[in-house]
């Protein structure tokens, strides 16, 4: 009952540096496969319980990863998500903020010839299958419980947000994904709704998207064919425009990038869209109670 | 991170984009020096962060020495005010002087990232010289939008696509290609967020001339591009937004209410506002902490948000993930402790080492409201805002 990450994901850590370590043994905590760190010049030696590799693709021959969550600083990014692309992995993770835009259109060309591997982010809070105590990212894990709905956001802490309010009314989550709030990143918000309507055991999916870009007008389009219910909430309605709000992605400008407009996308697409950033959990409750699914 | 027009001109000739004869004067005692090069009508353009500079009066048109002489005066060292710098206004501390132009046909020419299919776009229009936001709304069909793969550049058929879209002669073609291409090089090099040309003239004679430029550089790329960032131009931004940086906090944006707001996370701070303004209130700054791994981070941002008068109560909302609660609750009892903020607080902390945070904050003998939910929160504050 979740996409991208299950039990069975045997998830590598590129870069085990103070985050890198603590986030493995968090993990590692909750009961997901962590099977080893890549730090270059490390190989051979272990941290918290984590035998280190030099390369990916060590990793890969010696402990069958197919799953890489990286830390690497955002000069070195580009690298270590072509190494794990390069490597086999399937799914690519990558935490790390700051990322220079002309990497990212760099990755995402290489990509395009890798069209059976996946990259969530940069600049994300990662993902997070409660049912199967999986967990490749930095979330807290007091918040979830599994269930069968899905959570998409671009930003990191409103997927906690929702996730909260979502549990602290017993409803529970199939996946989180942070896809990130980069301009340009690896899988888009409409490509993870895609995920979540193939996903048998998903019932519903909140979409937390926020202003810049036009992700979520793409979103609405596919929300339009979708059979499963989409509850919305666009971050950023007082923002002012022109100016970039902490994530790179979130400017207005454009007429597209403002929260009327993705929320007017949303909207005429037949998604329910949440004004106040408190009432999204008991806005899924009561779409879930009109579907009779509660 | 912003250019001024100059400097970007500067980067353009470099790659072969034409641009207007200039020289740049940062005081006025260099127009002696000068004066046997200008021709006129000389354009004085005051240099500051802000577009619609001519409307605001930062623009003007000398028909000799003495007006010349006349303009930079008022000008340098003068506060230009437009309609995007608020009332404060920027500080024109240079000035650059360019040969007037015989225009014939204004254009606008832009290049910047479309995220949707992670590659560069060209956006024309033969509409140029007004704000292209104005031209999309009334005239969608006059814009058009290129996309260039960046793993093979900018292909010659793209130049005569775009061309005929401007309405060009079949003769200017060639130049605007050469054009594009320096526009499209300059763009990947630089790693820049956008360059946009408005307008590009079309001369008398034939000649296509970028007249006014915007150039902005992706931050992310700070690290490779030490050159463009050692001619940042601080007098620029707001000195608390400046200050916000050198404590590292990137990301503290002022803004007109009186709630502060210290909150993790762009999202969330986002939201934070949002609950602020939803509750009746209204929000001084968006600030995103990140991951605050320090209490001093704590101490500095609250630093920051307290010094800007207008703030009358705070709000502190953190979900800690990367960043811990625990840390943020001591920073804050740090800074009230050493008396760097006087205005009543409002806290909210979830997550990370939740229990430890909450366990700091109620310890400690200081003064604060905790609030259990962020809609909670946000009324709360709102409700001590207006006492």
């Amino acid at each position: 009952m979740s996409v991208l990450l299950n039990a069975n994901s045997k998830i590598i850590i590129q870069g085990m540096g103070s985050a890198g370590a603590r986030e493995a043994e968090i993990s590692i905590n909750y009961g997901s496969n962590i099977v080893a760190g890549v730090t270059p010049g490390k190989g051979g030696t272990e941290k918290v319980g984590v035998p280190i590799c030099n390369t990916v693709k060590e990793a890969v021959n010696q402990y069958e990863g197919n799953t890489s969550l990286i830390f690497v600083p955002a000069p070195f990014c580009k690298d270590a998500i072509i190494e794990a692309i390069l490597a086999g992995i399937k799914l690519i993770i990558c935490i790390t903020e700051g990322v220079p835009v002309k990497d990212m259109m760099e990755v995402n060309s290489l990509l395009q010839k890798y069209s059976d591997t996946i990259l969530i982010g940069p600049n994300c809070p990662g993902v997070l299958s409660p049912g199967e105590h999986a967990r490749a990212g930095i979330m807290p894990i007091d918040v979830y419980m599994p269930g069968n709905i899905g959570v998409i956001s671009r930003s990191g802490t409103l997927v906690y947000e929702t996730v909260d309010q979502l549990t602290r009314l017993n409803i529970g989550q199939s996946t989180s994904v942070g896809v990130g709030g980069d301009p340009i990143i690896g899988t888009s918000q409409k490509k993870a709704l895609e995920l979540f309507e193939a996903d048998a055991e998903t019932a519903g999916v909140v979409l937390i998207g926020e202003i810049g870009g036009s992700a979520e007008q793409e979103a609405a389009e596919y929300i339009k064919q979708m059979s499963k219910p989409v509850i919305s909430f666009i971050a950023g309605t007082t923002a002012p425009p022109g100016r970039r709000m902490g994530h790179a992605g979130a400017i207005i400008s454009g007429a597209s990038g403002t929260a009327k407009a993705k929320q007017d996308a949303l909207k005429n697409a037949g998604a329910s869209v949440v004004l106040s950033p408190s009432e999204i959990g008991i806005t899924v409750q009561n779409v879930l109670k009109d579907i009779g699914l509660l | 991170m912003k250019l001024h027009e100059y400097q970007a001109k500067k980067i353009l000739k470099n790659f072969n984009v034409a641009v207007p004869n200039g020289i740049v004067i940062n005081d006025i005692g260099e127009l002696t020096n000068i004066e046997k090069d200008l021709t006129y009508p000389t354009v004085v353009k005051a240099q500051v962060h802000s577009g619609a500079r001519g409307k605001a009066g930062g623009i003007k048109i000398a028909n000799n020495f003495q007006e010349v002489n006349e303009y930079v005066k008022a000008l340098l060292g003068a506060k230009l005010i437009t309609h995007q710098t608020g009332e404060k206004g920027l500080p024109i501390n240079t000035i650059l002087l360019e040969e007037g132009i015989d225009i014939q046909k204004e254009l606008y020419l832009a290049i910047t990232i479309d995220g949707s299919v992670s590659n560069p776009i060209f956006i024309s229009s033969p509409q140029g010289g007004m704000d292209i936001e104005a031209v999309a709304e009334k005239d969608p069909n006059a814009i058009l939008k290129t996309t260039v793969n960046a793993d093979v550049g900018l292909m010659a058929f793209q130049s005569q696509e775009i061309g005929e879209q401007l309405e060009l002669d079949k003769e200017i073609i060639p130049q605007l290609h050469k054009i594009l291409t320096g526009l499209f090089n300059a763009f990947i090099e630089s790693d820049s967020s956008l360059i946009e040309i408005n307008p590009l003239v079309v001369t008398g004679n034939g000649q296509l001339i970028a007249a006014d430029t915007k150039f902005s550089i992706d931050d992310n790329a700070a690290f490779r591009q030490q050159e463009i960032f050692d001619i940042r131009d601080k007098s620029q931004e707001d000195e608390l937004e400046l200050l916000a940086e050198e404590n590292g906090i990137q990301n503290y944006i002022k803004l007109d209410g009186n709630i502060g707001c210290l909150v993790n996370g762009a999202g969330l701070a986002m939201a934070t506002m949002d609950a602020i303004k939803f509750s009746g209130g209204s929000p001084a700054n968006f600030l995103d902490i990140g991951t605050a791994n320090n209490p001093e981070a704590v101490v500095a941002a609250l630093k920051i948000i307290a010094s800007d008068t207008d703030v009358k109560a705070i709000f502190i909302n953190i979900f800690g993930g990367l960043a811990r609660t625990d840390i943020i609750a001591e920073g804050f009892v740090k800074a009230k402790k050493d008396g760097v903020i006087q205005q009543p607080a409002v806290i909210r902390l979830a997550g990370t080492n939740v229990e430890d945070g909450k366990r700091i904050l109620n310890e400690s003998n200081v003064e604060f409201e905790l609030a259990d939910g962020f809609a909670e929160g946000a009324d709360l504050v709102v409700n001590v805002s207006n006492k």
